[in-house]
């Protein structure tokens, strides 16, 4: 398995660690120790009623501790909320201390997204593209999120520049992220296998993406069932229409905030 | 002079050869297509929408009910994506019991297509064949895991239920008389003289039409386009096994036909070398937290089902439930080429074009 295969490289070299590394991880630890004692200090002693409480119900006889005032058991929720709080944070301490102690190495598709990148900034605009990273998890996939008003030229350009012959629409994908709808585009190339996610962001109140479907044919029924669940028009496809619902149907259902309408009530 | 009209035609919902509810409205004039618009959305279950208010596990039991006569590589696709979400390791023994199951799972697919493509087209015989032989492996499922088609066999981690004793021995049975039986199958239709005369050059297309309309499995295969995700981009242990991904030239439905009964062979190859390696012991469950929850970020991870490539898209914000998830469902893609192919063809190519792409409606509405 291709992820088997790229975890394997790294644990021979996490073992012969230079004194430095070793000397930083060192202190990693014992900073998010530190951390995990502080935050545990914070939530014990900042809040005074969790274990008064407690130590009532010790003191006294013990049907006491089953009937706990509602101040008490506020008390005790905050308590554990506060606690926990302060558990994340310590965590989140440590992992960025740790991760401040060894830099990640960069992904093998790394190279890959940045000539990407430039071949678009060259061919298309500087602002062309708004975000990237490569998504380890997934295979180190590489993705970029592509301005929407040059979405399209984009895509000619994914599909028909030697440098990508993303020729395999494999996947399109609509989501709404409440802030903003993003439809995702994951391609491949048939002939060198390198694979793509796009993301294109659009407004939540009128969304609207460019159509794809005059370049690669597949997307003709995902643009329509996204548009059909999710509301985001796409100018340019031959016949947007609902796929999934019915004609007469009120709403986009995968959207966020949809309320489904009962004409009846 | 003779004066005709155009008619218009609905095929469906409730049409034996559309597979379930599906609709095409065609208009002819006389026997042959003009037009045909497939009409869809009868089954449609919202299950994208049921997933958001779920978590991993309840979701499983849904993607049972997408293709519904694969189950297991539905199963798969889900648990695949949140494990490598997750990043778990899953134990060997999980890993080749879920190869099994998804190799029988995909014979026993295509055998089901099988019988019905031939009873669409006018064999009743074939399709008797073909489910005597599939109840051995549905029987052997229910042995499994108590289910006969929903079998929700799979977890984030690993399987539900070890194989129980006796059980590989029942497959390793099962493999040599599978493999008489698809001789039987190649004698009982694949020369027959009508058979061929109705598949051969019906339904064509080329490579690159093939790619543009994003088909998978053996509707891509059969153009000659070597792309099988079992070989390509390995999942799962496929890599630790000998096998041939058949290819077509002509891209009609005698190819697909073709391919789709040398991947039943090849499939018997898979699961030979499976049983064989098959470990005597070991865990069935990874290391897996109590409440499965990725962290936020998103996934497409995809697999070669029966009938090409699922995916399952997820969009995690560190929450229990996905906070979208999309599948990917080879039988909706496949099917959007159906208008183009139709176009020029007869009523009666109608049915054997719809039933070489080989579509599940469950899956095509999800």
């Amino acid at each position: 398995m291709s992820d088997e295969q790229e975890v394997k490289p790294d644990k021979p070299e996490r073992k012969i660690m230079t004194p430095e590394e070793r000397e930083a991880k060192v202190k990693a630890a014992a900073e998010a120790r530190a951390a995990r004692e502080r935050a545990k200090a914070e939530a014990g002693g900042g809040d005074v009623p969790a274990p008064e409480a407690a130590a009532d119900g010790a003191a006294g006889a013990t049907p006491e501790r089953k009937v706990l005032t509602d101040e008490e058991k506020e008390a005790k929720v905050k308590a554990a909320a506060e606690a926990r709080a302060a558990r994340a944070k310590a965590k989140e301490e440590a992992e960025a201390a740790a991760a401040e102690a060894a830099p990640k190495e960069p992904s093998h598709n790394q190279p890959r997204l940045d000539h990407a990148i430039a071949i678009l900034k060259e061919k298309i605009a500087e602002d062309v593209v708004e975000e990237s990273s490569i998504n380890e998890n997934n295979n180190h996939l590489p993705t970029l999120t592509i301005k929407n008003e040059h979405w399209y030229t984009c895509a000619e350009l994914l599909k028909h520049d030697p440098e990508f012959q993303c020729d395999y629409l494999r996947n399109v994908s609509g989501a709404d992220h409440e802030t903003h709808m993003e439809v995702v585009y994951h391609m491949v190339s048939i002939t060198t296998q390198h694979e793509y996610c796009i993301r294109v962001k659009t407004d939540r109140d009128q969304p609207s993406v460019d159509s794809v479907t005059p370049i690669w044919q597949t997307a003709n029924w995902n643009e329509r069932e996204i548009y059909d669940l999710l509301g985001i028009a796409f100018p340019g496809h031959p016949d947007l229409r609902r796929i999934m619902m019915s004609d007469d149907w009120v709403g986009h259902p995968l959207r966020k905030d949809y309320v489904p309408l009962d004409s009846e009530v | 002079m003779i004066r005709t009209e155009e008619l218009l035609l609905n095929v469906g919902p409730q049409h034996p050869s559309t597979h379930g509810v599906f609709r095409i409205v065609v208009k002819l004039d006389g026997e042959v297509i003009k037009e045909a618009t497939p009409v869809m959305g009868y089954l449609h279950r919202g299950t994208e929408k049921l997933a958001e208010d779920l978590n991993y596990t309840q979701i499983i039991p849904y993607t049972d009910r997408m293709d519904y006569v694969s189950a297991m590589t539905n199963n798969y696709v889900l648990v695949d994506a949140v494990e490598k979400m997750m990043q778990l390791e899953i134990p060997e023994r999980a890993e080749f019991l879920r190869l099994i199951v998804m190799e029988l799972q995909r014979l026993a697919s295509h055998m089901v297509w099988w019988g019905t493509y031939l009873l669409d087209i006018g064999a009743m015989s074939p399709f008797l064949y073909a489910f005597r032989d599939r109840e051995i492996i549905i029987d052997l499922f229910n042995e499994l895991c108590g289910a006969r088609l929903t079998y929700n066999y799979m977890r984030v981690g690993g399987v539900k239920w070890d194989a129980p004793t006796g059980w590989i021995d029942k497959v390793r049975e099962f493999i040599p008389y599978m493999k008489k039986k698809l001789v039987e199958y190649d004698n009982l239709v694949s020369g027959n003289e009508i058979f061929l005369q109705r598949i051969i050059g019906v339904g064509k297309y080329d490579a690159q039409t093939a790619i543009d309309y994003g088909l998978s499995g053996a509707n891509l295969r059969c153009t000659g386009v070597n792309w099988d995700l079992r070989k390509n981009e390995p999942y799962s242990i496929y890599d630790r096994f000998d096998f041939d991904v058949p290819l077509g030239t002509n891209g009609d439905c005698y190819d697909r036909y073709v391919i789709r009964m040398e991947e039943m062979r090849q499939t018997l190859r898979i699961l030979e070398q499976a049983i064989e390696q098959f470990p005597k012991d070991g865990e069935i469950m990874g290391k897996v937290p109590r409440v499965i929850r990725p962290p936020a970020g998103e996934i497409y991870a995809r697999i070669e089902s029966p009938r090409g490539e699922i995916g399952a898209y997820i969009v995690s914000k560190g929450k229990a439930e996905p906070y979208r998830l999309k599948f990917r469902r080879p039988s909706f893609v496949n099917l959007q080429i159906l208008p183009k192919l139709l176009v020029g063809e007869t009523m009666t190519n109608l049915i054997t074009i719809l039933g070489g792409v080989d579509i599940v409606v469950g899956e095509v509405d999800c």
